[in-house]
């Protein structure tokens, strides 16, 4: 169905702040306190390291203390000859089953154990399974390794240099440290609109290597039943589904024989989104032990050696006329994959969706080449939050714009405002193929500008500019791209990307809905529940809402790229409404007159004409489930199972502002104002959407201005731990504003759109661009994140250099 | 979870009995005050330990802040949030209030102390530097009784002190001199993380002129002799911005910093510059105030809500 875009009517020109009264609980969408919290803020959540199980034992890993070896000998008796230890495993003995190499979601291969060499610090080697997590880690001291040291490939500059070191003499018939090219768009065509500009921009942009950091580390409990055949795994996933197949094809155990648990996750943000090497040494230690065996890994291993995020050098053009009419953009990308290519992409897709680098403007022509290589660092690519690259897009256009506004001289919201996709352009097919769906991009520009009252802030700076004060308004505009698949488009390692859902209403008129999606702190039990009653009338806390467990959902593909509503929601809705038009047949039996003659008010049919007459939804559960007659042809029982197949990706989009003021003499960054418009389409919780927004808002402070994966000369990571890898506090955060406008989207069944990755995208270069408009009077148009307060007295001195 | 070798433990009931387990354990034998640097040292097996003297205990025997008219004595367990809210001390030496308010986070200052900071001797240390500015010295305890010492002389290097094996820190003494103040700067990339570069000063002054001053500073290199060259340049003078800029100079010049990620060697010299003004300027400015205060109230030498700021 198509909902049409009734703007006028859903505009709310502020977000309303009005405190949730949980004694009057929405009947479908609206603010509501979340489900899950009662359990989370008791500490009563039950999270892969609560798991305990009788005779379980403990698994560590060793990691190889340097970026490039040669693996010569491994001595592993002193360990073996510990007390407590139970088993130790290698590479090698790993290698004699099969498994010492396992397929990354990139069709690339990643090492378990390292046989041959070891390709990135960190790196997995042997692990030990002991009798308790301290024995397990002092074995680990016990096991000898003699590595003989290659010259490691660090700079991704040089990778592909003729005499670097070959990374992946694993691949047969591989010769350098190439990963793959990809491009997009129309080169011709772009080079002919760049060729004939007015102006053209060129600015280097480095989006460096972040990590996701969840709270919760990874980890897994495996418990192998050796009488029944049958795998029981407790993990650290955002899909669950998906890592079940994947461990049916790569150890070889039949999927009906695994079951794949995904208890509460303490954070994704994409960083759970892979089959980590830790996950199949648990297995294979419960496999040999006959044991459960639990692995948790540690801050420190978990910042050193599981997914990572961006680092994209970026080349960005952008051509225009001198009267600020966007004609093109251009975009050259030098990708560093790290040891492994392990991005979680849709296959097709591996670079992610960095192809709506467009953004959000009316263009003419553009095009990007990507180079991607290997080098000697921890593998990755996952998506932190960013939607499969689109912060690295969003970030690499908002720059560009910004620059161009510098260039031209013009106000960066005016010249955004200029060259905007228009309302009546939706749907809108940019130049590199993405069928945006909906979009009223001005409206929500407007409305930011209206609550930061930017026309005030810019007599302030005026003011502040003449005394010498350095203060700084940065806009950033950003469409996301949401929901992946469709599945004919897109699947990860063959498995399409579509999501089943199923719904059962009990006897006394209760539910319990399944979901194949797996919630890491986004609510899901509050936001699907709701969602179910919306459409069949049944309270949202009488509606369980199951996941994360493999034998008790339908298939579907996961949590991540902010799929869940788009995808997982849809398939929540359109479940109930199947059920409802069960329910309506069964009524019409019940009232006696035809389903014609029903009408539908939210929990209840009642006869045209004639409200009194009527049935509640739950009456109509008794009787489905009862023993009276049900109408011809109708099967008792009242419930339902789909699979939702995506007709297409759905495009949130917003307008951030941010304020910044900086210290002339020591160049420290405090952020003092951050406005966020979002657009969602349809709000669900909105008091959800704003935990998510401003979680995602403070993501963006950290990358902006501190976050970075930095690595020595060696290649040893020098952000393993959290003092050395910072996150923001509460006190490097303003008080967010938020705001939003509703654009439905019009093929999502209840017009709703992702927003879980919308402020980390859209938030980074807001404040770089606020950072960067604070040192105007320095003659500055661009410095590369991360902006501390080091770098940032660097770019105030002409020295802007790249973090890498 | 991070989780540390195997040790063995130990509670200390006083000083003299940690110092008898210090001697009888030797020198795999670690005290352990706060804990925020030896527990997580610990947990990531950078240190290598088999007895742990857990030195709690003595909380009720060293923790404290004595007010003389000679000296402060602040006793080794005193916690970071004591030190933070201990009026007399921000009345009279504010820069502790300045400095305890940017070390760490409050889970830490409601744990760690003034002499497991001064032990550890981390080169970003703030107590250190405050200490240092203050003129401070150090009483050290053995068996054979106890030795005072110096800053300057406490302060080995990195990690290091004058402290042995069988030894304990228990004491900090600050000489107390009228027309004096004193302020702390810090910048950090997010609060709670260690110091890009932090910079305490403090001044005494006889009517307008300045009678001494001393700098300190942390992160940027051994810094523990309060740059007599900047007390030289200012001894005698009217305090003014040419004065501040030229001992900003000679911070910058005196110190030694390194390139790394919380910035380059030039920046952190430029902060040990920029820092050096700003604390100066404000430890006068509070002078000043007090003096006007004194005038306005007539009584005491204290400005709590200055010394707090």
């Amino acid at each position: 169905m198509t909902i049409t875009q009734d703007t006028q009517e859903t505009q709310q020109p502020r977000e309303d702040h009005d405190h949730v009264d949980n004694d009057h609980k929405p009947m479908g969408h609206g603010r509501m306190l979340r489900k899950e919290d009662p359990r989370f803020i008791r500490g009563l959540g039950q999270y892969c390291d609560d798991i305990q199980l009788t005779g379980m034992l403990h698994l560590a890993i060793l990691r190889s203390p340097v970026a490039h070896a040669r693996i010569t000998s491994i001595d592993i008796s002193a360990a073996q000859a510990h007390p407590k230890v139970r088993l130790v495993v290698t590479g090698a003995m790993l290698a004699e089953k099969g498994l010492a190499w396992m397929p990354t979601l990139s069709n690339d291969v990643q090492a378990v154990l390292a046989t041959d060499k070891v390709r990135f610090q960190g790196q997995e080697v042997a692990f030990v399974v002991a009798e308790d997590r301290y024995a397990a880690r002092d074995a680990l001291e016990l096991i000898d390794v003699d590595y003989e040291e290659l010259t490691p490939v660090v700079d991704v500059r040089k990778a592909l240099a003729p005499d670097a070191p070959v990374i992946r003499d694993d691949l047969e018939g591989k010769t350098d440290n190439h990963c793959f090219d990809w491009e997009t768009g129309d080169k011709d065509a772009t080079e002919a609109v760049f060729a004939s500009a007015d102006v053209v921009v060129t600015q280097d942009i480095v989006y460096p290597r972040v990590h996701p950091a969840p709270m919760e580390t990874c980890g897994a409990v495996a418990d192998f039943d050796r009488v029944s055949g049958k795998l029981t795994l407790w993990s650290t996933t955002q899909a669950p589904h998906a890592h079940r197949t994947l461990y049916a094809i790569v150890a070889g155990i039949p999927e009906h024989k695994i079951r794949v648990i995904s208890p509460d996750i303490g954070g994704g943000f994409g960083n759970k989104v892979p089959i980590y090497p830790g996950y199949v040494c648990a297995i294979v230690g419960s496999l040999l032990t006959g044991k459960p065996v639990k692995w948790m890994e540690d801050r420190s291993e978990n910042l050193v050696s599981t997914g990572f995020a961006r680092d994209y050098v970026m080349r960005g053009e952008i051509a225009a006329t001198k009267e600020g009419r966007i004609l093109a953009i251009r975009t050259n990308v030098l990708a560093d994959h790290g040891a492994f290519n392990g991005v979680a992409s849709p296959v097709k897709y591996p670079a992610g969706f960095f192809g709506v680098f467009t953004g959000s403007y009316d263009i003419e022509a553009a095009y990007c080449h990507m180079t991607a290589v290997y080098t000697n660092k921890a593998p990755g690519g996952v998506a932190y939050a960013c939607s499969f690259r689109i912060t690295e897009a969003v970030y690499l256009v908002e720059r560009l714009v910004d620059c161009l506004a510098y260039d031209l001289e013009m106000d960066p919201a005016l010249l955004r405002r200029k060259n905007f996709i228009q309302p009546e352009q939706f749907p809108y097919t940019t130049k590199t193929g993405w069928v945006y769906d909906s979009g009223e991009y001005e409206r929500a520009l407007d409305l930011t500008l209206e609550i930061a009252g930017y026309d005030e802030l810019r007599r302030e700076q005026a003011e502040k500019r003449a005394r010498g004060e350095l203060m700084g308004i940065g806009v950033a505009f950003f469409t996301e791209a949401v929901g992946a698949g469709p599945r004919k488009d897109m699947d990860i390692l063959g498995l399409g990307m579509a999501d089943g859902c199923e719904l059962r209403v009990h006897p006394t008129g209760k539910a319990v809905v399944r979901l194949s999606v797996q919630s890491q702190g986004q609510g899901h039990e509050t936001t699907f529940a709701q969602i179910v009653a919306e459409e069949i009338g049944i309270p949202p806390e009488d509606i369980d809402v199951v996941h994360g467990d493999t034998d008790n959902t339908p298939f579907g593909l996961g949590t991540y790229g902010s799929r869940s509503t788009p995808v997982s929601g849809a398939a929540a809705a359109l479940v109930a409404r199947k059920v409802r038009d069960k329910a309506r047949i069964i009524a019409s039996g019940m009232l006696e007159v035809s389903v014609a003659d029903l009408d539908w008010e939210k929990g209840s049919f009642h006869v045209k004409g004639d409200p009194g007459r009527s049935v509640t939804i739950q009456d109509i559960a008794m009787r489905a489930h009862g023993a009276g007659d049900l109408p011809e042809g109708v099967e008792g029982g009242l419930e339902a199972q789909i699979c939702y197949n995506p007709d297409n990706l759905t495009y949130p989009f917003g307008a951030y502002l941010c304020v910044v003021d900086i210290d002339p003499g020591t160049a420290v960054v405090k952020v003092r104002r951050f406005v966020a418009v979002d657009d969602c389409g349809t709000r669900i919780n909105p008091m959800i959407i704003e935990g998510q927004v401003h979680g995602g808002l403070t993501d963006g402070v950290g990358m902006a201005l501190m976050e970075m994966i930095s690595f020595d000369e060696d290649g040893t990571c020098l952000s393993s731990s959290f003092m050395d890898y910072l996150i923001p506090t509460a006190l490097e955060v303003p008080h967010w504003e938020t705001g939003h406008t509703v654009t439905p989207s019009p093929h999502h069944p209840i017009g709703a759109k992702g927003v879980g990755e919308s402020a980390t995208v859209g938030s980074p270069p807001a404040i770089v661009n606020a950072v960067i408009d604070a040192l105007k009077p320095y003659g500055i148009r661009h410095a590369d994140m991360p902006l501390t307060p080091s770098r940032v007295w660097d770019a105030m001195r002409g020295h802007a250099t790249p973090p890498i | 979870m991070q989780v540390p070798a195997p040790f063995e433990y130990e509670r200390a009931t006083s000083v003299d009995h940690a110092i008898g387990l210090l001697e009888r354990l030797g020198d795999e034998a670690r005290l352990v005050a706060g804990g925020h640097s030896l527990i997580p040292m610990m947990k990531l097996r950078l240190t290598d330990l088999e007895y742990l003297i857990d030195i709690n205990d003595l909380h009720d025997e060293l923790g404290y802040v004595r007010m003389g008219t000679d000296e402060v004595r602040i006793g080794a367990m005193t916690r970071h949030r004591e030190l933070l809210e201990s009026a007399e001390l921000a009345a009279l030496f504010p820069i502790f209030a300045d400095a305890e308010a940017v070390i760490a986070d409050p889970v830490v200052r409601n744990r760690g102390t003034i002499g497991g900071s001064l032990c550890q001797a981390d080169p970003s240390e703030d107590l250190s530097a405050v200490c240092t500015t203050l003129d401070a010295s150090c009483v050290i305890q053995g068996s054979g009784g106890q030795r005072v010492v110096s800053m300057e002389d406490f302060h080995h290097g990195p990690y290091e002190t004058a402290v042995g094996h069988d030894e304990m820190l228990i004491e900090i003494r600050i000489p107390v001199r009228s027309g004096g103040s004193s302020a702390y700067a810090k910048v950090e990339r997010r609060a709670g993380d260690w110091a890009v570069t932090s910079v305490g000063s403090a001044v005494w002054m006889d009517g307008p002129v300045i009678t001494a001053a001393r700098v300190g500073l942390a992160a940027v290199g051994p810094n523990t002799t309060g740059i007599p060259a900047i007390s030289e340049a200012m001894r005698g003078q009217v305090p003014s911005e040419e004065l501040y800029a030229r001992a900003g100079a000679i911070a910058a010049e005196s110190c030694s910093p390194t390139t790394d990620n919380r910035g380059t060697a030039d920046y952190k010299r430029h902060l040990a510059d920029e820092l050096t003004r700003r604390t100066l300027r404000r430890a006068v400015e509070r002078i000043t105030a007090g003096l006007e205060g004194d005038a306005a109230t007539t009584h005491s030498n204290t400005n709590d809500s200055d010394g707090r700021a």
